[in-house]
């Protein structure tokens, strides 16, 4: 066994992985830029700088611990997005009658 | 986001759940092959087949080795730039590197491989990664001739990238193909300063570009009839383009770019063809190709042991780091417990 294998199983294994959202100016929302290892929310935080902020693409930066974030089940694509299919009138361009009437 | 989906295959199935899984399969490659014929992306926790992750997998990471050692011939100049400013420019393109190798880390490990184990097998000679960074910069001009020919490549080669079926690795790429953009127009002024300088400067530019060319040439692969897995690669979306396409198309960006640095490109044979309206080009050393992959190129053994001690060289602060971060949860879960006794 060579001495570098403990230090690599010390290195990022332990580091959790966290998700990057970064806001790219005032008035926007923050969006999903990616993802890195860090020890603790500090240090994402400034590897996030770091990694995703380095020609000015943001102006406020999120980190989320990847485990924390729950998500839908790519399985169920079909019946869990069902709800809204066949329900067109939730959208504008339902309702053509008031078609060239001004201002509407 | 990483997610775990290599799913643990149970020791025996009972035929129930024999044909349960056989149903899953085939309703997942029936969902595979409609993302892939409307021309969609595939997400990590959707169902792909097994080869098409292995592949990923391995395209990826050796990507992102590739960026990480890249980042050493240039790094090496750091130091012996000729002005502040070019110093200045040198550090932010080599932490582009730095960042793209962590952009392609993260996408690959979207396909159930550890960080670490990626790592440890760059480390340990196991991965492959680009040939072109097995050869010496041996001048000053050499940062020009990487920045034009060898970073004019890879955009080349990435910019379709973009369009790949797996989610993560077009994301990655999306963000690394606007950043090389300053990566090649640096690398072209140096030269272009060269060019317009001392006699003795302008050869020193031709004999850089001379040196980088073939190499550059060859970042696109080997010739399409000697690259096996190019088909299926294209199938899967994965690539847009065959190699022998994408370099013809690189070589007709350079004819009309170095006539602007006022050198010429190493290659009498260069020449468009009217009938297949493409560009051709002179003969290249698959041999030499083939060796400098396999881990004999003229310094493979130097950017490893590089990597290797930079590795190590960092291991106090990964230490550092974690034991710091420990203690802060400590710290917090003691304060936590203290406000519940006292509330
Ligand atoms: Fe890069
Ligand atoms: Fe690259
Ligand atoms: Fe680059």
């Amino acid at each position: 066994m060579n001495p570098n294998d403990e230090v690599s199983t010390s290195s990022t294994s332990v580091w959790p992985l966290w998700e990057v959202f970064v806001r790219s100016s005032r008035g926007l929302s923050h969006v999903h830029a990616g993802s890195l290892h860090a020890p603790d929310a500090a240090m994402a935080l400034r590897n996030a700088r770091d990694l995703y902020t380095r020609r000015n693409e943001g102006v406020s930066i999120w980190v989320v611990p990847a485990d924390a974030i729950a998500a839908s089940d790519p399985d169920a694509k079909g019946s869990f997005f069902e709800s809204p299919q066949g329900k067109d009138y939730r959208h504008a361009t339902y309702y053509t009658k008031s078609e060239g009437v001004k201002h509407l | 986001m990483a997610s775990q989906n290599l799913q643990p295959v149970p020791e025996a199935l009972s035929p129930e759940d024999q044909e349960r899984a056989a149903q899953l399969e085939a309703e997942g490659q029936a969902y595979f092959d409609r993302v892939m014929s409307d021309d969609s992306r595939i997400e990590p926790k959707d169902w792909m087949p097994a080869a098409y992750r292995k592949t990923l997998l391995r395209q990826i990471s050796q990507h992102a080795h590739s960026e990480i050692i890249g980042m050493q011939p240039e790094a090496n100049w750091i130091s012996r730039a000729p002005s502040l400013k070019r110093k200045a420019i040198l550090m932010a393109k080599v932490q582009d590197e730095a960042g793209h190798g962590l952009y392609l880390y993260s996408a690959a490990e979207t396909l159930g491989q550890s960080r670490d184990k990626m790592m440890d097998d760059l480390i340990a000679g196991k991965a492959r990664y680009s040939s072109i960074f097995n050869y010496p910069a041996l001048t000053w001009a050499d940062m020009g001739a990487i920045g034009w020919l060898v970073d004019g490549a890879a955009i080349c080669n990435q910019v379709p990238l973009c369009r790949a079926s797996f989610g993560p690795y077009g994301r990655a790429m999306v963000r690394i193909c606007k950043e090389e953009s300053f990566h090649q127009r640096q690398g072209f002024e140096i030269l272009l300063e060269l060019s317009n300088g001392t006699p003795a400067q302008k050869q020193m530019a031709q004999d850089a570009v001379n040196r980088w060319y073939a190499p550059a040439l060859m970042m696109f692969g080997p010739p399409d009839d000697d690259s096996p897995n190019s088909k299926q690669s294209m199938a899967w979306n994965i690539k847009r383009f065959s190699n022998d396409e994408l370099r013809s198309r690189f070589v007709g960006m350079m004819v009309e770019q170095v006539r602007v640095l006022g050198l010429t490109l190493p290659d009498s044979e260069v020449r468009f063809n009217e009938e297949t309206k493409k560009w051709e080009h002179g003969p290249l050393d698959w041999e030499e190709f083939k060796e400098v992959l396999a881990g004999r190129g003229p310094c493979n053994a130097q950017r490893l042991e590089r990597r290797r001690e930079a590795h190590d060289d960092g291991a106090w602060v990964r230490v550092a780091a974690a034991a710091y971060a420990e203690k802060q949860l400590a710290k917090q879960a003691r304060k936590h417990a203290e406000k519940e006794y006292a509330a």
